[in-house]
């Protein structure tokens, strides 16, 4: 039961096939079954329990708050949540219990929603493999999967299984194992490079980025104020539509959300692919794409052209400056962001406390991982006013180029962008941390991060599955302000490329059977 | 009420200080004229042909900018919702963004903007269309985010002026007005309150400041003594409370000044300026300033350098001192502030017809709804009462007491010109006496325009009227013709009587009256004073001389 879509199991609760409280319940003990994940750093059972009962209590009136009513969520860990703690997987912010919400979380939980608990991340959201948070990496379920199990054994040794484990990608890697694993149903994430698509595509669920200005970021966490986005992980493109609809809309407390209302849509499925025109940015075919991902990436494109689609190559000349324009950016607002961390008002306080500049020196040296300080540092350095020109203002002129060759190029008629999500599939833990943190999420967000710097909407949507048996995702990317287009694409594609699902031996009792429109794989 | 009080040590202060002289060029503690037109200093180019000082060494010549942090007065915060209110139980007043809770963003209130932009017009500032917010950063406890959000690249309003005039020349009377440029306002949060507590080596934070809205209101250094950035600030301080954009209270710190100082020799370049800090009333700005130009001159005569530094005021010791540093050079590291979006203001012209006007800030909206300006207010009183334009400077300058004046005028039938004399030489000065604002005095408009009328209508005499006066302060609630009947001050209106007194005081005096038969009519003088002291005041001074010429006569 708990491996249907968000709409489904709407659907069933609406019509009393399951009752809240059991729904929460079922998830409660899958989340304790897949521990070893580490996908959740705070399992809010008490509240949860609680929230279901009182979704349980409008069923039996038949006055649920909407789709959502009864639905078991999970929130990352850099969002607040009102009485739960927030942690940012930091020593900084241990033990902090928020007195408010985000306003993304309240429109959660005004519509019914069951907030399961908070998700794993890299500490502040900084890093694309969700390692590196203080309470350890989370596990990507696609190691536990038949699937990948099956084409593991047979090219590795037995007795290194274990070790081998995947990394999930990040830095939502504990919302996007959590979709992936089943126990949820939505999950909030944030996007500011590529947070949410990263590790959805490596878990081979849906992530949406939406377009900036068009979901409250209130009550997120700030990693970098002017591209953070809340981001959307579902297990397909109709769920994150039926999300994005609870979340969008303008917030009083986010200024820079638009006024404009925002109408929430149901997909449809089009038709007639003719008058669609796919863009495929020649600068993606990027080092270090694996031929496998390159060749399902143009497989893609010939899938919207046999469909009758109109698939372009375009041209975003700015693109390769792209990672280390948003390297200065990010760091110069991270060392702002993170100046607020004193240990004065809330979070860790060190006990040394000789002066107070003595304590800020070390609460903040004790607070902050190695990843975080490094941003502060060359952040600060970037803001200093003999490199102020230099640094900072070139880089917001190159970002402007950057959104301006998308202008460019939806200008010249293009609806969508089809690009790779990730340069491959994921890979393990063990590989993974053998290059450093910067280095990766350069790599990592380099499909990615552009639609931050454009503040442009983008999607992954599972596509396939690799030699090694992983997921892979592909990315679309649509115009400022037209979610519904391009969910509308991504929906199309979904329905094509029929990604089989995950098969989580041992986690999950064998009497279900996986739904079989979802057996055959789209390139196997 | 404390802003009357500052009102008045205001008065007393320019009273005081009013004596010394024009724009004054300086020399290790004296003061000469200087020989120049005092104009050419609003040109903001100074001395630069003024001749070497009288004693042969070289005049020294003062230059005074000053930053002007004015609270704005608004009911909530510049980005929260929390309340503003002086004196409320510390952190009483701290909202989740104020305390820089993470996760928490800004969100821009309209009054402080629509005060920003009064204060712009009211001073003749170019308002920017498009203003931009940016962040400042340094650490102190009092600063929860780490930065300030202010303006630091685009502020809201440019390019304005403020004249202010003062006193020059040995008396009091002669006013002059000059003119200073403003650079720019910008809007920014104020910080927190930190309270140093020694003995236990603790330091209390107190938020419920943090984050108020503030007008940095940036003068150009065109001023050159202690006596002219008072007056300014005295005027900007009218202005703001008069527009009610700030209360301006410098007491409660809701107008906060730092000067910029430096001195330099006629036609060479400024010197190294310091800036003096800690300026927390005005009766201490003018002495804070001259303080550190006489310092700074002494250490150049004396062969040392100015210190590119920050120096506090300190009232007790009437001196400037040393601050230490908050950690050495700051780097401020401005970047910009991206929560909040461009601030756009619209005027009739390019305000979009479907904009919701809650939403918008229209310019020429609140251009047309300016009140009356300090400096249009006393042109009126000039030209509507005939009264002298020093004496409106002191009517604007009391709280309230143009309005009492007015209602005083009102009331009477007495000249304008004659009632000023009262409300300025006895009701002031009692209220000063007794250090007391004009809401305050017992005396009320209505009572002294009914002893006005008294005197007006030849009932009583003048020197009547102030026993009077004296009488209606003690606040017992008599009216004045009461006050009169009791003390039997009317007028003596039995000419009898009154030539029987007149005739008494000459028999008494008759040295005096042959000096007068001889010719010395100053005389005449004393005899009425003696008539006046025999009548306790009750004789017609008119009839007095009257009377007693025509007996002098006979």
């Amino acid at each position: 039961m708990l491996r249907v879509s968000l709409r489904e199991i709407s659907a069933a609760l609406k019509e009393g096939q399951v009752t809240p409280t059991e729904l929460c319940q079922r998830c409660l003990s899958f989340i304790k079954a897949t521990k070893f994940l580490n996908a959740y750093i705070t399992i809010a059972e008490e509240t949860a329990l609680k929230q279901a009962e009182e979704s349980e209590e409008r069923y039996r009136r038949g006055q649920i708050l909407g789709d959502l009513d009864g639905i078991p969520v999970a929130v990352k860990d850099n969002f607040n949540t009102a009485g739960i703690e927030t942690t940012c997987a930091s020593n900084m912010l241990k033990g902090y219990i928020p007195p408010y919400n985000a306003t993304v979380v309240q429109k959660l939980l005004d519509q019914g929603a069951v907030l399961l608990g908070k998700t794993n991340l890299d500490e502040f959201a900084m890093g694309s493999g969700s390692t590196d948070g203080i309470f350890g990496p989370v596990r990507n379920p696609w190691s536990y999967s038949r699937q990948y199990r099956d084409k593991c054994v047979q090219n590795s040794h037995p007795e290194k299984e274990d070790s081998n484990w995947l990394i999930t990608g990040g830095s939502s890697g504990g919302s996007a194992a959590a979709v992936s694993s089943f126990t949820c149903f939505a999950a909030l994430g944030s996007d500011t490079g590529g947070s949410t698509r990263n590790p959805a595509a490596h878990c081979g669920v849906v992530g949406l980025k939406p377009t900036y200005g068009l979901i409250s970021r209130h009550g997120l966490i700030p990693l970098v104020n002017s591209m953070d986005v809340p981001g959307i992980l579902t297990r397909c493109v109709d769920d994150a539509a039926i999300v994005l609809g609870v979340l969008a809309g303008h917030d009083p407390k986010d200024s820079t959300t638009v006024q404009d209302p925002f109408k929430s849509f149901e997909l449809t499925c089009f038709t007639d692919a003719s008058k669609l025109c796919i863009g495929i940015p020649k600068e993606y075919h990027a080092p270090g794409l694996s031929s496998e991902t390159l060749a399902l990436w143009s497989k893609a494109a010939d899938l919207f052209e046999n469909a009758g689609a109109k698939v372009i190559e375009v041209s975003l000349p700015h693109t390769r400056y792209s990672v280390v324009c948003y390297h200065v950016l990010c760091t110069s607002e991270v060392a702002s962001n993170m100046a607020r961390f004193d240990g004065l008002e809330y979070g860790h306080r060190s006990s040394m406390d000789k002066s107070t500049e003595v304590m800020y020196a070390a609460t903040r040296r004790e607070g902050f991982n190695d990843v975080v300080r490094g941003r502060i540092l060359s952040g600060n350095y970037f803001l200093l006013k003999q490199n102020y020109e230099n640094y900072f203002i070139k880089a917001q002129k190159v970002r402007r180029l950057i959104a301006k060759d998308f202008v460019n190029v939806f200008h010249s008629g293009i609806d969508v962008l089809l690009t790779p999500t990730t340069l491959s599939d994921t890979i393990p833990y063990v590989e993974f941390i053998k290059e450093d943190n910067r280095t990766r999420s350069a790599q990592d967000d380099i499909f990615t991060q552009a639609a931050n710097m454009a503040g442009l909407p983008a999607i992954t949507v599972p596509t396939a599955l690799s030699e090694k048996g992983l997921p892979v995702g592909l990315q679309f990317i649509g115009r400022a302000f037209q979610e519904q287009q391009l969910l509308t694409v991504a929906k199309w594609f979904e329905k094509q490329v029929k990604f089989p699902m995950i098969q989580l031996q041992g986690i999950m009792d064998h009497g279900h059977t996986v739904s079989h429109h979802q057996k055959s794989a789209f390139f196997s | 009420m404390a802003a009357s009080i500052l009102g008045r040590c205001w008065g007393s202060l320019l009273a005081q200080r009013c004596r010394t002289g024009d724009v004054p060029v300086l020399h290790n503690g004296q003061t000469w004229r200087r020989a120049q037109a005092p104009g050419s200093i609003a040109s903001g180019r100074r001395a630069g042909n003024s001749p070497a000082g009288e004693r042969g060494v070289a005049p020294w010549v003062a230059v005074v900018g000053l930053e002007i942090h004015a609270q704005i007065s608004s009911n909530s915060k510049l980005f929260s919702g929390s309340q503003v209110q002086f004196a409320a139980p510390p952190n009483s007043l701290v909202s989740f963004f104020d305390a820089s809770l993470p996760g928490t963003l800004p969100a821009l209130n309209r009054r402080c903007v629509e005060a920003a932009v009064m204060t712009g017009l009211a001073l003749n500032c170019r308002i920017n269309k498009k203003s931009l917010f940016d962040r400042k950063h340094y650490f102190y406890a009092d600063l929860p985010a780490g930065y300030q959000i202010t303006q630091q690249r685009l502020p809201v309003a440019v390019n304005g002026s403020l004249s202010y005039s003062l006193c020059v020349g040995g008396k009091k009377n002669q006013m002059v007005t000059r003119t200073v440029r403003i650079k720019q306002i910008q809007l920014e949060q104020d910080s927190g309150k930190s309270l140093h507590d020694d003995t236990r080596s603790q330091t209390l934070i107190d938020l419920n400041r943090a984050g108020v809205g503030l007008m940095e209101v940036v003068m150009e250094p065109d001023m050159s003594s202690g006596e002219e950035a008072a007056a300014a600030v005295r005027e900007l301080q009218l202005i703001l409370q008069t527009l009610g954009s700030s209360q301006a209270i410098m007491a409660e710190g809701q107008l906060r000044v730092d000067a910029n100082v430096s001195v330099h020799h006629p036609g060479e370049a400024y010197g190294v300026r310091t800036e003096v800090k800690n300026i927390n009333s005005a009766r201490f700005l003018a002495r804070a300033i001259d303080y550190e130009i006489q310092r700074q001159i002494k250490e150049l005569e004396n062969g040392q350098t100015v210190m590119n530094e920050t120096r506090a005021f300190d009232y007790k010791l009437g001196c400037t001192i040393p601050m230490r540093d908050k950690e050495g050079k700051q780097d401020y590291r401005f970047m910009p502030e991206p929560n909040l979006p461009p601030l756009i203001l619209y005027d009739s012209k390019s305000l979009p017809a479907n904009m919701n006007h809650q939403q918008v800030v229209n310019i020429d909206w609140i251009r047309e709804r300016l009140p009356d300006l300090p400096s249009v207010k006393r042109v009126k009183l000039v030209e509507q009462y005939g009264i002298l334009p020093e004496h409106s400077f002191t009517l604007l300058n009391e709280d309230g007491l143009m309005e009492f004046f007015q209602n005083v005028v009102r009331q009477t039938q007495m000249n304008p010109k004659k009632v000023i004399g009262w409300i300025l030489n006895d009701m002031l000065c009692y209220l000063k006496q007794h250090n007391l604002t004009v809401k305050e005095s017992p005396v009320s408009s209505l009572l002294l325009a009914d002893l006005l009328n008294l005197l007006e209508r030849g009932a009583i005499s003048s020197s009547a009227a102030k026993q009077v006066f004296e009488e209606l302060w003690k606040g017992e609630g008599k009216t004045p013709l009461q006050i009169v009947k009791e003390k039997k001050l009317e007028l003596i209106q039995d000419q009898q009587e009154f030539e029987q007194i007149c005739q008494a005081v000459m028999e008494g005096h008759q040295e005096e009256v042959m000096e007068i038969k001889k010719g010395n009519r100053k005389v005449l003088n004393k005899l009425i004073g003696l008539v006046q002291r025999t009548t306790r005041g009750r004789a017609d001074p008119v009839l007095v001389k009257q009377i007693l010429e025509k007996r002098l006569s006979q």
